[in-house]
């Protein structure tokens, strides 16, 4: 008996293959961290950071058939759509009408290519070029309009925990509140607000997932995610424009990791003053106040 | 005459938009027939026609008209 007692409190410390499993609606993926495909300055080195990642899902953009890039290279030549989860965006977007329109024509493409990745999307409606952030109320209308059409839409929002909420209610599949604006690399700039987006969103709900989508700039944007409770992050240029793509994307790899980690350990309560790790019983030396 | 009137029917053009800058393709030509036209053969290839996506399975059959607004996209590189 005394040995099975251990045996589960060992078993209680230990992370349980449902705690590394990313579930977003019927979909499962080892890794938590989803990366975009864009700004790469070639595809040697997109393919090379994927792969270093660890991520099954990757975003990507719908364009007019420019099909090349500047090295005369077309994405789809070199993204093997066997091993990744296609999660078409819409991004460009100003309006629920527009996204809806983009969103559709991902979804064909993505029948055309036999990728699982079909019928779902990031939804973006943004506000305005400068800031990226998205419009709250076109946001709320396309995801309507796209739960109604089938899609299964994860919805980039504000970190506003009312505008992610409503987003939920409407039928999103998936909240993905904004650390910080796209391609900004300030990190998550609000941890509060994302730790009330988390709380509402999970309320009763606890599976519900909510990815930290944007804003990221390093390693330990990611693990700040992950250790508020997030389900996952999604991150592009942090990658894509580090100096060495390559590493950082394995930097990533590890910082989600560990932030999952932390959260499911549970962090320490924080104290005004210290608590000392060596005990006090035993010390030889003079101690001041005693 | 018939012949050349045949002729000048089958060689009839028309005027369309295609991403955005106008174009001028044959009379009556399919979504498919466009496609092939512009070297996208076996692409991923996605069409809306006047803001409405046409399923691929209708490329065949669907003839384009005067004055429509065509958009052929692809997947790039996004995050």
């Amino acid at each position: 008996m005394a040995h099975s007692a251990i045996e589960s409190k060992h078993l209680e410390t230990t992370v349980s293959p449902a705690d590394e499993t990313l579930v977003i609606g019927d979909r499962r993926f080892t890794s938590r961290l989803i990366v975009g495909t864009g700004k790469y300055a070639d595809n040697k080195t997109m393919q090379q950071a994927l792969d270093a990642s660890g991520a099954d899902v990757v975003t990507v953009a719908v364009r007019r058939d420019r099909l090349m890039n500047e090295h005369g290279e077309s994405l789809l030549d070199s993204l093997d759509v066997k091993r990744y989860t296609i999660l078409p965006n819409t991004a460009g977007c100003f309006t629920a009408h527009d996204a809806v329109r983009v969103a559709r024509l991902g979804r064909e493409l993505l029948h055309q290519l036999k990728n699982p990745g079909a019928n779902w999307v990031k939804l973006e409606v943004l506000g305005d070029k400068k800031t990226l952030l998205p419009d709250p109320a076109g946001t709320l209308d396309a995801v309507k309009e796209l739960v109604a059409d089938g899609f299964e839409v994860l919805a980039y929002s504000s970190d506003d925990p009312i505008a992610a909420l409503r987003l939920k209610e409407a039928g999103a599949t998936s909240v993905m509140p904004a650390g910080s604006p796209i391609g900004s690399g300030q990190g998550v700039m609000n941890p509060a607000n994302i730790a009330l987006c988390l709380e509402l969103l999970k309320d009763g709900d606890l599976s519900y997932p909510v990815i930290v989508d944007a804003g990221v700039g390093t390693a330990s944007d990611v693990t700040i995610a992950m250790e508020l409770g997030a389900d996952g992050v999604l991150l592009n240029t942090g990658i894509a424009h580090a100096r060495n793509p390559v590493r950082m994307a394995r930097a990533m790899r590890q910082a989600c990791q560990a932030g999952r980690d932390a959260y499911l350990s549970g962090r320490i309560p924080k104290r005004k003053y210290a608590t000392a790790s060596s005990p006090w019983e035993g010390v030889i030396s003079y101690i001041p106040g005693e | 005459m018939r012949d050349s009137g045949r002729q000048g029917l089958y060689n009839a053009r028309v005027e369309v938009m295609i991403n955005g800058q106008k174009q001028v393709i044959p009379n009556s030509a399919t979504v498919s027939q466009l496609i092939e036209l512009r070297g996208l053969v076996g692409r991923a290839c996605a069409v809306e026609v006047n803001k409405e996506l046409v399923p691929k399975a209708e490329h065949s059959h669907r003839a384009l008209a005067p004055g429509d607004h065509i958009e052929l996209v692809t997947l790039v590189g996004g995050g």
